[in-house]
């Protein structure tokens, strides 16, 4: 019997490779490796999870296609625990280690900003999710944002909610504003009171919060002793959750009462609240109403509703993770324009380029923001119960603003029943 | 009423609603840190455990929240049995209990917090019995049964604890191994086994604490984290080894927290809190119900 040497076996391995066909070689042998840190674990778990969902879905849906450029797709991701600190050295073991072809950001400006001078170092052209006003600072020529916020966080984000609430028969005249420390949150409030005070309204309470916050009941009743006429919250859950609780046990009511509270446009918090909601004007994203039905986004979310509760994410898929869907086709789209993998050519052609999203068409500004910013103001209108499925038809979370998406008209005041 | 007078009164009696859910929090690590010197930094995680496992139970079967609690009680309690074994057998059996045992409580916390994300998902929990919706009024305060209900609860429960430590032989040498296990042999009595009976116990009561948290909010796998530095500093201002101090230091706590956020806002709160309890230091290093070495 003859005996394969070790030179016999890499002579095998050659001409076994030889028969592999060039398309087998591009499809098995090199994928497009798109690589980020993703918050798994910890805070922001929820969010994070349904994310990678939605990336996955993406993922299947282009290698369906025949994957990018003729190679397919693959996911290189690690958990950044909710742990900022963790950031830069998963994003350097992407980049030096694993070699990925394209980075793409964590969820929400917190674990955004730290991984900036990684990519920055690198010179990556990079997709970002839900960060706001990330690129104020660095002004990285190669940074883009998926998130609705805009260029101009100060001048922008607040003016739907105050154009909500000067559309009420007698203006308001009082303002009072409760802010969590948090950037967002902080950009959020700031916003409204620059532009509540540019209207002529009188700010009776303005203050802010720890995230270690348990009982929200000292706090509004505080609020609702100055009778303000629009209560604006920026608040993130469970704080969310606690606040409503707390307004709801204290009867407290107001023309206008919501603003930029993250949380009701989760389905957890919306299946707890449950009537709560009615009335609440708030800040949001994304609508399943007839003015948001954008070409593939329902067909999306029949896919991620199908997988949803076995992944035990969001069963609604209402909020970010049509974004983590639509910020994976920003990439496909400029790599399909570019025809290589080139990061300057990228950055360029995002520049240059509008991209047709399942959240509608996109073109980015200088900084890498939205061009235009398109912050929703949603109100819950006709919430009896608890139950999710109202969520996924038009009706429940109409849109107030802007006004060429808007859906529904306002009612009045908070507190009322429904 | 006068306004300001108002604000005052509910600032301090939902302060002491709020006292009453940290007293339950605080409980069970006022028996494990303060009576038996381990640094469970895992108590919070595990009391989210309970809340995740009442959600699980109370939701398929129907029922209360703080019943429910209680029932799977005993099961917390031999997990308690258990990760005691574990640590006595690692690491105080060898007298490394100080920085190792730490370190092993801190890996439960982050194995307990990863395993509800890997059983439950990242996703809130949420289980509201009736009751959570209703407010009495007496007169100008308001007494939302939310936090009411887990109030009451958690007094009793730490109420009939204290009388059992101090009527009962087992509660009697569970206080004398805080002071001296080796004279605990002198009475015939196996301190290991006392501990370890305390230790479970101890993680009972992080079950009954998750009851009372579902009752108050809707819980998440890190929820444990913001009761931390809040408990550990409760059972140090109420005297470590003293059940009544660790009850008044919560309600202290509560109302300190509750006044300072309705008249100077809530960002104050946790700094005027934590301020106080470095001015009880201050005069009393033995805390409140401590006693002077």
């Amino acid at each position: 019997m003859t005996r394969i040497t070790r030179r016999d076996l890499g002579r095998l391995v050659l001409a076994s490779g030889a028969f592999v066909s060039p398309a087998a070689m591009g499809q098995g042998a090199n994928p497009i490796r798109i690589g980020y840190a993703m918050s798994l674990s910890g805070g922001l778990a929820a969010n994070g999870r349904s994310s990678l969902l939605a990336h996955k879905i993406w993922q299947e849906d282009v290698n369906a296609r025949g994957g990018i450029l003729g190679r397919p797709v693959e996911l290189v991701f690690y958990d950044d625990q909710t742990n900022p600190g963790t950031v830069p050295a998963l994003y350097t073991k992407l980049i030096d280690v694993d070699k990925v072809d394209i980075v793409t950001s964590p969820y929400a400006t917190v674990m955004i900003a730290p991984s900036m001078p990684v990519i920055m170092q690198r010179r990556m052209c990079y997709v970002s999710l839900f960060g706001a006003g990330v690129n104020e600072a660095f002004k990285y020529d190669r940074y883009f944002s998926m998130n609705v916020a805009g260029d101009d966080i100060k001048g922008t984000y607040g003016k739907g909610f105050l154009e909500v609430a000067f559309s009420l028969p007698t203006p308001p005249r009082t303002l009072s504003i409760l802010a969590v420390d948090n950037e967002f949150a902080q950009k959020a409030a700031e916003s409204v009171r620059h532009l509540g005070r540019q209207r002529g309204l009188r700010i009776v309470y303005d203050r802010s919060y720890p995230p270690t916050t348990v009982d929200f009941a000292p706090t509004v009743r505080a609020i609702a002793a100055t009778r303000p006429d629009v209560v604006f919250f920026a608040s993130y859950p469970p704080d969310s959750n606690g606040l409503l609780r707390a307004i709801s046990e204290l009867k407290v009511t107001a023309p206008i009462l919501g603003g930029g509270m993250i949380g009701p446009q989760i389905a957890a918090v919306q299946a707890q609240m449950g009537p709560i909601l009615n009335n609440l004007v708030n800040w949001d994203v994304y609508s399943p109403e007839p003015t948001m039905n954008f070409p593939g986004v329902a067909a999306f979310q029949e896919k991620y509703r199908a997988r949803a509760v076995a992944e035990q994410v969001d069963p609604l898929g209402n909020y970010l993770q049509p974004f983590a869907y639509a910020q994976m086709q920003v990439v496909e789209q400029s790599l399909a324009r570019v025809g290589k993998i080139d990061q300057a050519a990228l950055a360029t052609d995002m520049h240059a380029n509008e991209f047709k999203t399942v959240v509608g068409d996109i073109r980015f500004s200088a900084l890498g923001e939205w061009a235009e910013e398109r912050n929703l103001f949603v109100q819950f209108q006709g919430i009896r119960d608890g139950d999710l499925e109202k969520y996924k038809k038009p009706g429940t979370k109409v849109i107030l603003y802007p006004n060429n998406l808007k859906s529904g008209t306002l009612r009045t005041p908070y507190g009322a029943p429904a | 009423m006068d306004p300001q007078l108002s604000l005052l009164l509910n600032g301090i009696v939902s302060g002491l609603l709020l006292g009453g859910l940290y007293a339950a929090a605080a409980a069970g690590l006022a028996i494990a840190f303060g009576m038996l010197d381990i640094v469970n930094i895992a108590h919070p995680a595990l009391m989210v455990a309970g809340a995740f496992l009442v959600v699980v139970i109370g939701t398929t079967l129907g029922l209360d929240p703080l019943l429910v609690s209680l029932l799977i009680a005993p099961l917390f309690y031999l997990v308690g049995v258990g990760i005691y074994t574990f640590y006595h057998h690692f690491f105080e059996r060898r007298g490394e209990e100080a920085l190792q045992g730490l370190a092993f409580f801190f890996g439960v916390m982050f194995i307990v917090e990863v395993g509800l994300v890997m059983a439950f998902g990242p996703e809130q929990r949420f289980l509201d019995p009736d009751y959570a919706f209703i407010t009495w009024r007496l007169g100008e305060i308001d007494l939302p049964l939310r936090m009411l209900v887990p109030a009451v609860l958690a007094m009793a429960v730490v109420g009939l604890l204290i009388l059992w430590l101090r009527r009962s032989f087992t509660g009697l040498a569970i206080a004398a191994v805080a002071q001296d296990a080796e004279a605990l042999r002198l009475m015939a009595v196996d301190p290991v086994k006392i501990k370890r009976l305390a230790f479970g116990i101890s993680v009972a009561l992080a079950a009954m604490a998750g009851g009372a948290l579902v009752v108050v909010q809707p819980v998440e796998p890190s929820s444990g984290q913001i009761f931390i530095g809040r408990v550990f500093a409760i059972c140090i201002m109420g005297g470590m080894a003293s059940l009544p101090g660790m009850v008044t230091a919560a309600l202290l706590f509560g109302v300190v927290e509750n006044v300072t956020a309705t008249f100077y806002g809530p960002s104050w709160s946790p700094a005027v809190a934590f301020g106080w309890l470095l001015l009880v230091l201050a005069f009393r290093p033995q805390g409140l119900f401590g006693k002077a070495a």
